[in-house]
């Protein structure tokens, strides 16, 4: 049928050079004598010989070498310290908070530390957490997108995924979903200890720690920017794990409700276990001093969220950043070692190529 | 078609149920019911004379299609996944998205099969509007209506040429003789005529045809498909009953010729005639690396299995992990948690959804798409195109493109595949002098001429002219006249072209027959050739000869062509007849009409002669000669001119003429060519009133019949006097020898089977390069116990000969017989035959049957599980082409019945080098290397999803966004694929050509293996390894979301996937830059549009903004090219 079918196509097309005797014309079925359909197109055949290959490695070699140092130097600039404030140990001051965990009353532990080199340029603080598993797959589908978008319905009916989160004596719940009920809830405090050993607050931004596009686009309080966020939220329940309500995560009303950008970036879940958050950002104040100088300072947490059911540590994180991310060496080194196997791979080739090339060459003429 | 409709069925259903089972049907005219609403008419309950052969209609198009869809496994798994997500325990993101492939899949198929359909309603359209003349009572005379008009119990009447609408009972004919010839070239590809017979009782001579008389009740079997049984009879009103046989049947498609018109009572109609009984759609053949990929297809299951086993059991014991239940363990709407058996349990479904796509869903279809633009390539070049015929290729199967490139064993006929079947008559032989002819036209040899003339102007009687007599009537041609041509001309083509729908005359259609208008012969001939009726050919020889060449001393009267009525036109059954009728005519004895009764011959003077034909042995295969008894005018003797195979007329000389040169001359020296030699014998009166008697006897005896006919013609052939012998060439086609020494050389194992004799058969196995001169050759032809000796024999020595290597090693070619074939083929033998077979570089075989070629076939394609290949042009080829994997049908002079039951059609069998060397080596690397890669890409997109389950709790989660999971198998990598399974081109067409060697790579499957299978599944997993974890170590312990993670995992992956391919492909054209290109740009299109456009449209993967984010770091870039350029550094 096909066959056939093309056989009408062309009876249907146009024949050039076809015409036939006694003034009408006899179509044939001589097919097109075009490049295309006699598969005789241009075409451009690649052919990988040592001429081609071994510039190749080399290249490569020498790009990819260079690339990876300059990341290597990069990423060991930036400065970064970790400290675990999880409580597991007997001697952590943290200790009891880890233990004696219940949901009514605060629990404050407070850690010292000291760095040893200064942070220059902004200081980005995160908290970390390890064995988290924010990417579960039902963990991840448990939210109401629109509900967050300000959608006044979905406020008052949130999505079936929000299950069993969804509603609490019969009050729905917003925002809704396991993420959002399970949001991340110890507050942080740095302190500068003086060398004279005056404590002193260091200032911690929360605004831009969230996504440009999340906190306007994506995020929005149902009512408008400018509704009084009490009301507006008056019918709904607060999810179950949650001191306060969600209008009541902020004074500043740029930052309360569903654009709190602790919020925001909490409902970004991690794509692995082991994930840190951005939680505030260490504004440089001017450019004689450095943002954290070296000495010792203290981290007061007020310990709220609980991770001894899986077996989780929480962190905290100071961090400079540079235009690759975070402190991380691995790409640095992995541009490195390629580089390096290409160059030397090449090198190997070069050699068997010059060595026994030639008596391959003459092999080939002569079979 | 084979497939039948429900709803057809149904209808069937209804109709039996009115019409119980009964094992006649009755037909009554129509006439006398003619005002009558139809529901009281008699022969409402028979189907009327429309037909349709598309499955589906307007409005149950789609669930039908449907239907028929579910009938492929894959279709009903990927539905069966589909369902899997609206199950709510398994936690499907988007259950509505996983409809999205298969719908889609599903639709693209749709559309395609309607669009077959649609083609399939046009046609029927067109065979149904054509117009046909049926009796009406209230006008009185026969008027025309449609096709689609007749009904069971009309009377139609069908002009000369015109194509028969329907089954017709034959009851009248404007022939006195009662008879009507009808060719049924259509039908079963014989060229010949074929007699019918106006039921006994009806012909009444002369009269016009008065249908409103007949009151008679037409009683015949039920409608069955046996073209050759018709069985019933007519009872009239006073009870008499007359019984008639096939032989009245006028078949629908069949075509009336040499007779005016034809009336008779439609007794079968539309879809129950005997042609649309008989008439199956094209085969469904499953080539062989389809069947190897749906085995890997299954490893594919399995291995989707384990994975999704790894899954279950890594979630269960991940959970188990927990002593109490973290926040971010979501119980259900209860607030229970599932014990972590059944949450494993769960989440072996919802793995096999999230790695469902490691069945590439899309690969199917692909292939069609593949084959569908492999075909176009084929019809469409330009090499396999036969400028003569005005014919290409034709693809009739779709499926099986790339056993073109794995044909281990090419069976082929002889006459018209390796030769032209283009009878030349060469050589004669009168009176031991032999006259040698030139190659192409017959010029008649001068010193033959002059002896001719000699005799004609002394004694009016000798051997030269009885031998050209003979000549001249011994044979069963018809004679048509030139007015009777012309008209075929003006038959209304698109009659033609319907009632031949199934066939290539289809092409025909539209080509309307206005530019005809008796203008030169060429112009006719050019029409013919687009009728591409075989016989027409051999007519239009003739014609041509009759126009042109002057150096006729006897037609020169006749010049100005097709004017003169006198010109006369050869229908023959077989080309040598037709080549033997025309030298006579070369030779001024022109045979100018045949009735039953007479032969009329003109001769070189002018003269006619009015033989009175007394009787007529046709021609059979035991005997292999024919002959006529004729009654001389003015001798008033009683002559019989006897025509036969050499050895057939040899055996039975009397020893008149029977000089040993004579003898000699025809064996020896003309044994390539078909020599036939004539005789003649002079019979007595009462010895031939005493054989006539006997012969009666014979005729209307019940038992026996053919054998005691048989004796008697064996009686009165014999003692003849030898006339003289000629010599006939089938010429070889071009390039035969190159071809089939091309074959050879690319691994192929050529056979013959011909029905011909073995001294034919050699002598063109030589002349084609089949057989070598220095080959030994075993000629089997004996007995069975010498057989088992010689196979034994033959066998060791082959044997001894292969381990004594190649250098020692005689070729060999073995020659077997037909019989001998048989015994070889039996039970104890069969084994050491094959073997033998398989040492031998050349097999012949002479003398075999169909059924003998097609078991031939059969028994190699089983016992050594090769590839074969048939290749044939007549009716006898059938069996055999059907039987191989591949059967090539040549469009040549026996009609289109091969090419019919054939998957390729071409013209010359030179083009076999090209079809199979280039594009069947293309189509199959092609095609392997596409299936390969389509694994490979599923599976390499696949386990990045399954490595990232380690990382989250195997809770199956997809770090890529649904829509763009689906949009990448369907949109950014299957272009690629595709484009490289049709246009790849591995290496040029001239250099397959040249070097045929090169399509052994396909014969041993070594583009497609299981090897080359688990290598392509291994670079996948490393490629996957490479892609998920340099983005992983990139990212660990950073603040990424998942979604962020995944993109770098899906450009990666893209990158990897198409730079993989263009690793692979060997000729880059403009089309593969435009593809390729194209697929990343869409990809990095679609993707920023999407992550721009969805804010929350499809949680919870939420791309908003994620893609431009992820452009704007420098990070992106960097992991991208390491990883890509990590994962394809092995290649």
């Amino acid at each position: 049928i096909m066959a056939s079918s093309y056989g009408a196509k062309e009876e249907d097309g146009h024949h050039p050079g076809s015409a036939g005797l006694g003034g009408a014309a006899i179509r044939t079925k001589k097919p097109d004598n075009t490049a295309f359909k006699q598969q005789r197109l241009p075409a451009w055949q690649p052919i990988l010989t040592a001429g081609t290959v071994l510039p190749a490695f080399f290249i490569i070699g020498l790009i990819f070498i260079p690339i990876g140092i300059g990341l290597y130097v990069t990423s060991n600039n930036i400065k970064e310290f970790e400290l675990d404030y999880t409580g597991t140990d007997m001697s952590s001051p943290c200790f009891n908070c880890s233990q004696s965990w219940n949901s009514t009353n605060t629990c404050k532990c407070e850690l010292f530390f000291s760095l040893d080199q200064p942070f220059e340029s902004n200081v980005f603080m995160y908290y970390g957490l390890s064995n988290f598993y924010q990417n579960h797959r039902r963990y991840v589908k448990s939210r109401d997108d629109s509900q967050l978008n300000g959608d006044e319905r979905s406020l008052k009916e949130p999505s079936k995924e929000c299950e069993p989160y969804r509603t609490n004596e019969n009050k729905p719940i917003a925002p809704c979903g396991a993420i959002a009920n399970s949001m991340f809830n110890d507050t942080l405090d740095l302190f500068y200890i003086d060398p004279n050993g005056k404590k002193r607050p260091i200032s911690l931004t929360k605004k831009g720690i969230a996504w440009w596009t999340d906190k306007h686009v994506k995020f929005r309080n149902p009512g408008g920017s400018n509704s009084n966020l009490t009301t507006v939220f008056k019918d709904t329940a607060k999810p179950v794990n949650w001191h306060k309500p969600v209008y009541e995560l902020d004074v500043d009303i740029e930052n309360n409700g569903f654009i709190n950008e602790d919020f925001i970036v909490w409902m970004r879940t991690a794509a692995l276990p082991t994930f840190r958050k951005l939680y505030r950002i260490i504004q440089k104040n001017n450019d004689m001093t450095p943002t954290l100088p070296r000495g010792n300072y203290s981290l007061a947490v007020t310990y709220n969220y609980p991770v001894r059911s899986f077996e989780g540590r929480k962190r905290m994180i100071l961090s400079t950043i540079s235009w690759m991310g975070g402190k991380n060496p691995f790409l640095g080194i992995a541009y490195i070692t390629v580089g390096s196997i290409c160059f030397f791979l090449g090198v190997v080739l070069l050699f068997i190529h010059h060595k026994y090339g030639n008596r391959n060459n003459s092999s080939d003429i002569a079979s | 078609m084979t497939w039948t409709n429900p709803l057809t069925l149904l209808r069937h259903g209804w109709t039996r149920h009115w019409n119980p089972d009964r094992p006649v049907r009755t037909v009554v005219s129509n006439l006398p019911f003619e005002d009558l609403k139809k529901r009281e008419q008699p022969n409402r309950r028979y189907e009327g004379n429309a037909i349709r052969t598309n499955k589906y209609r307007l409005w149950s198009f789609i669930p039908m299609n449907l239907f028929e869809q579910f009938h492929r496994m894959a279709n009903i798994y990927f539905v069966g996944l589909a369902i899997l997500n609206f199950v709510p325990v398994v936690n499907a993101f988007q259950p509505e998205v996983a409809l999205i492939p298969i719908c889609i899949i599903l639709a693209l198929t749709a559309v395609k099969d309607g669009w077959e359909d649609f083609r399939r309603y046009q046609t029927d359209q067109q065979l149904n509007n054509t117009p046909c003349f049926i009796f009406s009572r209230k006008q009185m005379c026969f008027v025309e209506r449609r096709w689609k008009d007749v009904r069971v119990g009309d009377f139609v009447r069908v002009l000369s040429n015109e194509i028969i609408p329907a089954d017709i009972l034959l009851l009248h004919t404007s022939d006195p003789n009662g008879v009507c010839h009808m060719e049924t070239a259509n039908l079963d590809g014989e060229t010949s005529l074929k007699q019918r017979k106006v039921v006994p009782g009806f012909s009444s001579l002369g009269e016009p045809f008065q249908p409103q008389t007949f009151d008679s009740t037409v009683v015949c079997e039920n409608p069955n498909n046996n073209l050759n049984l018709f069985k019933g009879y007519v009872e009239r009103p006073d009870k008499r009953r007359t019984g008639f046989g096939i032989d009245s049947l006028l078949l629908r498609g069949c075509m009336v010729r040499n007779t005016d018109d034809a009336a008779g009572i439609v007794v079968y109609a539309g879809h129950e005639t005997k042609s649309m009984l008989n008439n199956s759609g094209p085969r469904y053949k499953r080539s062989k690396i389809e069947r190897k990929m749906n085995t890997d297809v299954l490893f594919c299951v399995v291995l989707l299995f384990f994975m999704c086993l790894i899954g279950a059991l890594g979630h269960a014991i991940w959970l188990e992990t927990f002593s109490s239940m973290p926040s971010y363990i979501v119980p259900d709407s209860n607030g229970n948690y599932t014990p972590s058996v059944l949450a494993g349990f769960y989440m072996f479904f919802t793995m096999i959804i999230l790695l469902q796509v490691m069945i590439p869903v899309s690969l199917y279809v692909s292939i069609e798409l593949v084959k569908m633009g492999q075909i176009f390539f084929i019809t469409q070049d330009v090499e396999l195109y036969d400028e003569e015929l005005d014919r290409r290729v034709q693809c009739r199967a779709l499926n099986i493109t790339e056993d073109l490139g794995q044909i281990q064993y090419v069976f082929s006929d002889k006459t018209g595949t390796l030769t032209e079947n283009k009878m030349v008559f060469r050589r004669c032989s009168v009176m031991g002098t032999e006259y040698c002819h030139e190659e192409n036209v017959v010029v008649p040899d001068r010193k033959l001429i002059l002896e001719v003339d000699r005799q004609m102007a002394s004694i009016q009687t000798g051997p030269y002219l009885d031998f050209f007599l003979a000549l001249a009537i011994c044979n069963t041609v018809l004679v048509s006249s030139v007015t009777a041509q012309r008209q075929r001309v003006r038959v209304n083509v698109a009659d033609l072209a319907g009632a031949e729908r199934v066939g290539d005359v289809l092409r025909v259609k539209g080509r309307r027959s206005s530019s005809y208008s008796g203008g030169s012969f060429h112009n006719m001939r050019q029409w013919f050739r687009k009728c591409g009726l075989g016989k027409v050919f051999t007519s239009m020889k003739f014609f041509k000869r009759g126009g042109e060449t002057l150096a006729d001393p006897f037609s020169i009267d006749e010049d100005d062509g097709l004017s003169g009525s006198e010109e006369v036109c050869y229908e023959a059954h077989s080309p040598d007849e037709a080549a033997l009728i025309h030298a006579a005519k070369a030779y001024g004895f022109t045979m100018m009409e045949r009735t039953p009764h007479y032969v009329t011959v003109k001769l070189p003077d002018e003269a006619l002669l009015k033989f009175e034909v007394l009787d007529i042995l046709t021609f059979d295969s035991t005997r292999r000669r024919m002959s006529i008894i004729v009654r001389h005018p003015h001798t008033k003797e009683i002559i019989m001119y006897t025509k036969g195979a050499d050895s057939a007329i040899m055996e039975r000389l009397g020893n008149v003429f029977s000089d040993c040169c004579s003898k000699i001359k025809c064996v020896e020296q003309w044994c390539g060519w078909k020599a036939v030699c004539f005789s003649l014998k002079v019979i007595s009166e009462q010895e031939f009133r005493a054989w006539s008697a006997v012969r009666q006897e014979a005729l209307s005896a019940i038992e026996e019949k053919e054998e005691r006919l048989m004796e008697t013609a064996n009686f009165i052939e014999s003692s003849f006097t030898l006339l003289g012998a000629t010599g006939i060439e089938d010429r070889l086609q071009e390039s035969v020898p190159e071809t089939i020494q091309a074959l050879r050389r690319a691994g192929m194992q050529v056979w013959v089977l011909t029905g011909d004799k073995p001294e034919t058969a050699i002598n063109i196995a030589y002349s084609c390069k089949l057989l070598e001169h220095e080959d030994l050759v075993f000629t089997f032809s004996t007995n069975r116990k010498v057989l088992q000796c010689q196979l034994t024999n033959a066998s060791f020595r082959g044997y001894s000969s292969a381990f004594t290597g190649p250098l020692m090693e005689p070729s060999i070619g073995l020659v077997i017989d037909g019989p001998t074939l048989s015994m070889a083929m039996s039970d104890e033998l069969v084994e050491q035959f094959v073997e033998l077979c398989k040492h031998c570089r050349a097999v012949l075989c002479c003398r075999v049957t169909p059924l003998q070629k097609s078991a031939v076939v059969k028994l190699i394609r089983q016992k050594l599980r090769v590839m074969t290949l048939a290749v044939g042009d007549g009716a006898n080829d059938v069996n055999m082409i059907q039987a191989a994997d591949v059967g090539i049908g040549v469009s040549g002079q026996e009609g289109m019945q091969a090419v019919m039951a054939s998957d390729f059609a071409i013209t010359r069998f030179k083009h076999l080098q090209r079809l199979l060397l280039v594009h069947g080596h293309w189509c199959y690397s092609r095609l392997a290397n596409m299936v390969i890669y389509f694994f490979y890409k599923n599976v390499a997109y696949v386990n990045l999803l399954f490595w990232y389950q380690f990382f989250c709790g195997f809770s199956a989660t997809a770090m890529i966004d649904y829509w763009l999971m689906i949009f990448f198998n369907l949109f950014f990598t299957s272009a690629p694929p595709i484009m490289f399974g049709i246009m790849e081109k591995e290496v040029s067409d001239s250099t397959l050509l040249s070097l045929p060697e090169l399509y052994k790579r396909g014969q041993h499957s070594e583009g497609y293996r299981r090897s080359t299978f688990w290598i392509a599944i291994l670079d996948a997993f490393y490629q996957s390894l490479v892609c998920f974890f340099i983005p992983y170590w990139t990212y660990n312990g950073s603040d990424i979301g998942i979604f962020a993670f995944g993109t770098p995992m899906n450009t990666v992956s893209l990158f990897t996937i198409i730079l993989h391919l263009a690793i692979e492909i060997k000729s880059w054209t403009a089309v593969h830059w435009v593809i390729m290109i194209g697929s990343v740009l869409v990809y990095f299109i679609v993707t920023l549009a999407y992550s721009a456009i969805c804010i929350s449209c499809n949680p919870p993967s939420d791309p908003y903004w994620i893609m431009h984010k992820q452009m704007a770091d420098p990070m992106f870039y960097l992991v991208c090219i390491l990883t890509t350029v990590v994962a394809l550094l092995p290649r």
